[in-house]
């Protein structure tokens, strides 16, 4: 059972609709109990970084979630999933409006996309190149296309990064550091190529 | 490289598309989900429906197939047509819409464009305007279908819109809707050139080469259609291969 953490941010809605039109269990929680049962967790997210960071530290979950997908006992942790917003947050600090401490589980911090002559929101489909093989871009071909709405962007290792896309510079697409994966693409508004990703995702 | 989009409009009253759909294989003639799940399948990058029901009564049957949609077709969504609220942002965007057009209401008060960018984001507001050309390079909002003249410039209104929060402007012009004679090239850049925010073209396509064209002479992100593709004059396929074909970035 996959859990969808619902800490008052977003449309966690069309997560949930993708993952049931594609047959996996799937529940949407701000329930610890729930995290501890469900075998993958994900963290989507739409709106400002400082608002949504507030919000996940006020549910109480985060211990939780960290707890989870921490290794123990010589098994590796569950599978986290940071859709957007819940991927940026993977990171360690963020600059929206002002400067945020978020979850600190992947290397790196969330910039605005500084992309003279662009429109920002990074707003449509953007072609992808792959950096980095990982368990959720089997299938993915370079060249694919993926949807996309963001004003900020990771700033991450390039070890860290599976698939990226270029607008005013590299965009992190798809990041990823052992169990811990992050889309800043919507897998779930992204056609067939997003519902893969999401599928990978859930046949971890 | 970000692709241009290719959107299909859908007109719904009470639940039902309004106009003929030639599509094959498609269930229930009319249902605007079967029509949603079919222009997915041709390559939609996003799709749109207006809501023309006239009834309040109505209201309550778009937010059903806007959540039945949602559950069927994995691209963007956005509803428009009779938004007057911040309730009414909320209540398609809970039933599943990615993004919210709103039009008139908006005119009358633009304070719900900020009013929504705060409390959604934005990503979902989408500010629809239906221009007319009043004067060379003077372009006027029309409303109630292009019958009323506002006398409010369109690309002042533009430029307002995104500094109170807009997301996207589609932009309609009563002069090429229904003509098929190509987009509003003029009216897209005088709008395009005065914001930073995605302009969608709409009106006035009636074949292939008016895709091509809108995209190389404006700096339109996307192009809008309704009949073209009800008919089934045109696949979005065979629009995408035609833009690929002349060096437009697409997803095909």
């Amino acid at each position: 059972m996959i859990a969808i953490i619902d800490y008052g941010a977003g449309n966690l809605f069309s997560v949930k609709n993708a993952l049931d039109f594609l047959g996996y269990e799937n529940i949407i929680t701000s329930s610890a109990e729930d995290l501890k049962r469900a075998d993958k967790l994900i963290l989507p997210g739409v709106g400002a970084l400082p608002d949504a960071m507030k919000k996940l530290n006020e549910t109480g979950l985060v211990e939780v979630i960290l707890d989870e997908i921490a290794a123990k006992d010589n098994c590796s942790g569950k599978p986290l999933l940071g859709i957007c917003l819940g991927m940026q947050m993977l990171f360690q600090k963020g600059y929206e409006f002002e400067e945020t401490d978020c979850l600190g589980i992947l290397e790196g911090e969330v910039r605005f996309i500084d992309a003279p002559g662009l429109k920002i929101p990074h707003m449509g489909w953007s072609d992808i190149k792959i950096e980095n093989k990982c368990p959720l871009s089997v299938g993915i071909k370079e060249g694919d296309m993926l949807y996309y709405v963001h004003s900020y962007k990771a700033v991450t290792p390039k070890e860290n990064i599976s698939l990226y896309s270029e607008y005013g510079g590299i965009v992190p697409g798809l990041v990823f550091n052992g169990n811990v994966y992050g889309a800043q693409f919507h897998p779930e508004k992204s056609g067939k190529v997003g519902l893969g990703i999401l599928k990978n995702f859930a046949n971890l | 490289m970000l692709a241009k989009r290719i959107i299909p409009c859908l007109d719904v009253r009470d639940g039902k598309v309004v106009k003929g759909i030639n599509f094959v294989g498609i269930k229930e003639v009319g249902d605007p989900v079967d029509c949603a799940v079919a222009y997915d399948k041709q390559g939609a990058d996003e799709i749109v429906f207006l809501d023309i029901t006239a009834s309040h009564e109505g209201r309550g049957t778009m937010i059903d197939v806007v959540r039945r949609t949602a559950k069927n077709v994995f691209v963007p969504l956005t509803v428009g047509g009779g938004i007057r609220t911040v309730d009414d942002f909320r209540d398609l965007l809970l039933a599943g819409a990615d993004k919210v057009s709103v039009n008139s209401a908006a005119i009358k008060n633009p304070q719900i464009i900020a009013d929504a960018a705060a409390r959604f984001g934005n990503q979902c507001v989408v500010v629809a305007i239906d221009g007319k050309k009043v004067s060379d390079g003077k372009y006027h909002i029309y409303i109630n279908g292009g019958r009323i003249d506002t006398g409010i410039d369109v690309v002042e209104w533009a430029v307002k819109a995104e500094s109170l929060g807009a997301g996207e402007i589609l932009l309609t012009s009563m002069d090429t809707d229904g003509v098929k004679e190509g987009f509003d090239l003029d009216m897209l850049n005088a709008v395009c050139s005065a914001v930073n925010i995605p302009v969608i073209a709409s009106g006035g396509c009636g074949e292939l080469s008016h895709f091509t064209e809108v995209f190389e002479k404006t700096g339109a992100d996307a192009a809008l259609a309704a009949s073209i593709f009800h008919y089934g004059e045109l696949t979005v396929g065979e629009v995408k291969e035609d833009l690929k074909k002349n060096n437009i970035p697409v997803r095909i």
